[in-house]
């Protein structure tokens, strides 16, 4: 069992007008290649954050987040998103499609900075959108879709550059109970499937079942960390 | 995917703002190609008007003054004849024209007429040494505007006073229409100046002017005939104004530094007026262009950088770095630049075209040049606007996604 990634006492603070705010306190856990995280938590528990921080969107005001023994936290604006672009992929509770690209043009955009010629990068694409088995609908806009045809775009596109994390926010947030689980069961098959980390932040408990392992936050600070294999880990 | 075909697929969105972005560029070059077209081409016509006028630099013998010149004093003095030779095979630039005359007062058959000797253009192009000058190298051509041609331009003056004539036979003349009455002759007929026979080879309009009881002759005729070979009363000189502008009469002091030089004011003066006018008017409105262009061009993209910050958000999530993200709206900046610099081209050209007759009584043809004009200024007006909302755009925050922070 590889550790993928290792969060080491990372704290957030957001300092506003209104005064200073701990996002996060001193939060520590060490996820392994292949699990399936569920981050859930009270809304303001400080779940996204989390998120960002370990997708390297925000840095933490003071801790340690290692990748693959690189410290996220000291990186550079341009490493971080050669990290995001080589390593992350993200599905958000809001879709992230851009309005005005089909589906598989929004499947190609991380492919933008990948130097493979348009041709490749059109076949990389239906194969993925295969996957997730909407190559009939390729040339579709995202207005012409059903939500869960694209939240199943975003998981192509994140699914595009073989990340080895995926990020989810809220995946099935904006589905139905059916499309959510739909949407939770391939996320999972994916897991499986391709050996991909998968962190998701969910409110919903039946979402968080999907995970082999729950991060629970409350008030900025970790709960509880929860395995399946090895019930609670740490506290 | 890439990111000209990122920009490509957002230009085609949000269309009405685009078209209204590009337009108030457009508008603004297409005015500035108008009147500079109109201000080229009236400037060229001027150019003509006022070659057709004549010379307007005089080179004097150092003591005289431009009375005695016109005056014709017995006893004004004299310069070489061969201070032509030394303009002509100098460096100089921007001289279009020049004519050595020799002048005096005169009695023949009882009549007080004005002998007028010049060197015709002819004879000033043949001379060997003078081949491959800079004034008649190869090219005899004006150089500061067009080639004044008489037949296009419909010239009909025969006013001579400050202009050359193209050839003139050894003894030949050309008499002034009071001269031809005085004396009674007629073109054909032959006059005895001093003892020496002349063919009239043209009797010359009426004009008003003293040129109207001037006998014209050969300048070397009339050296022989007054007995001052080698010696010419004064130089005119067709001088480009803007060359005259740029120094031309000092330099021409340096070459000639024993004469005194000078202009013939109202006609430079007018010229350079009229071409500063010219040049002013189209560095105003430049200058307003690039004000008002650039606010609009920059306006458009704060408003577009806002409208697009979840798209920026998505692909500084997925891993776009920030170049990437200035490089996007700077090219998309560029590229409404050129689609204005072309347009707003096209539109002057048009404009041009329509009001040219109106305002500067010339047609005005499209004059390719301004088009590489028109796309440089655009492009850098376009450019220049759309820095600032553009290093916002790439400081975007990625996570402006995230539902909750």
């Amino acid at each position: 069992m590889t550790t993928i990634l290792t969060v080491n006492n990372i704290t957030k603070v957001y300092t506003m007008r209104e005064g200073s705010v701990n996002a996060l306190n001193e939060v520590s856990f060490a996820i392994t290649k292949g699990d399936f995280v569920s981050i859930t938590g009270p809304s303001g528990s400080g779940k996204t954050t989390l998120l960002l921080a370990l997708s390297g969107l925000i840095r933490p005001t003071a801790g340690s987040i290692i990748f693959e023994e690189k410290h996220l936290e000291k990186a550079s604006d341009k490493e971080l998103a050669e990290f995001r672009k080589n390593n992350v992929g993200f599905v958000m509770q809001n879709f992230s499609l851009i309005p005005y690209m089909t589906a598989i043009q929004n499947v190609m955009i991380p492919l933008g900075l990948s130097g493979k010629t348009m041709i490749e990068q059109r076949e990389l694409s239906e194969a993925v959108l295969g996957l997730v088995g909407l190559e009939d609908r390729k040339n579709h806009f995202p207005r012409e879709l059903s939500a869960g045809q694209q939240q199943r775009v975003a998981i192509a596109r994140a699914l595009i550059n073989n990340p080895t994390l995926i990020f989810a926010d809220e995946p099935t947030g904006n589905l139905d109970p059916l499309l959510s689980t739909e949407i939770l069961e391939f996320l999972k098959k994916i897991n499986k499937e391709r050996n991909i980390t998968i962190m998701m932040v969910t409110h919903s408990p039946q979402a968080a079942e999907y995970g082999n392992t729950r991060i629970h936050l409350r008030n900025g600070t970790m709960d509880t960390l929860h395995s399946k294999e090895t019930k609670t880990l740490t506290e | 995917m890439n990111l000209f075909t990122i920009v490509w697929l957002e230009l085609g969105q949000r269309k009405t703002q685009l078209v209204s972005g590009i337009l108030a560029i457009t508008l603004g070059i297409g005015v500035i190609v108008a009147i500079r077209s109109i201000s080229v081409v009236s400037e060229k016509a001027v150019a003509v008007n006022l070659d057709n006028l004549g010379a307007n630099i005089l080179v004097l013998p150092q003591g005289a003054n431009v009375d005695n010149y016109y005056a014709a004093d017995i006893d004004a003095p004299t310069l070489p004849e061969e201070y032509v030779e030394r303009i002509v095979t100098s460096d100089l630039t921007g001289v279009d024209n020049l004519s050595p005359k020799l002048t005096r007062r005169i009695n023949i058959n009882g009549q007080k007429l004005v002998l007028t000797g010049i060197l015709p253009k002819n004879e000033l192009a043949s001379k060997p040494i003078w081949q491959n000058s800079g004034l008649f190298g190869g090219d005899l051509k004006v150089a500061c505007g067009p080639n004044p041609s008489n037949e296009t331009l419909g010239y009909k003056d025969e006013k001579l006073q400050r202009k050359s004539i193209d050839s003139l036979g050894i003894s030949d003349c050309l008499i002034g229409s009071n001269a031809a009455i005085r004396l009674k002759v007629k073109e054909g007929d032959k006059i005895i100046v001093e003892g020496t026979e002349l063919k009239i080879g043209k009797v010359l309009g009426e004009t008003g002017t003293i040129d109207d009881d001037r006998v014209f002759a050969h300048l070397h005729t009339v050296q022989n005939i007054l007995g001052i070979q080698g010696q010419v009363s004064a130089i005119e000189i067709m001088g480009c104004c803007n060359a005259i502008s740029d120094g031309l009469l000092s330099k021409l002091r340096n070459i000639l530094p024993d004469t005194k030089i000078t202009t013939i004011g109202q006609i430079v003066s007018t010229q350079i007026k009229t071409n500063k006018l010219m040049n002013q008017i189209s560095l105003i409105i430049l200058i307003i262009i690039v004000f008002v262009g650039g606010i609009s061009i920059g306006n458009y993209m704060w408003a577009n950088v806002n409208e697009r910050k979840r798209e920026i958000g998505i692909l500084r999530m997925i891993g776009y770095p920030k170049s990437s993200i200035y490089f996007v709206l700077m090219l998309k900046a560029a590229i409404m630049g050129l689609a204005g610099g072309i347009i707003g081209y096209l539109a002057g050209v048009v404009i041009a075209w329509f009001l040219g007759p109106y305002i500067a009584g010339v047609n005005i043809p499209p004059i390719p040049g301004l088009l590489i004009w028109s796309i440089v200024i655009s492009v850098f007006i376009s450019l220049v606007g759309s820095v600032l909302p553009a290093w916002f755009a790439a400081r975007f925050e990625p996570f402006t996604n995230m539902q909750e922070v």
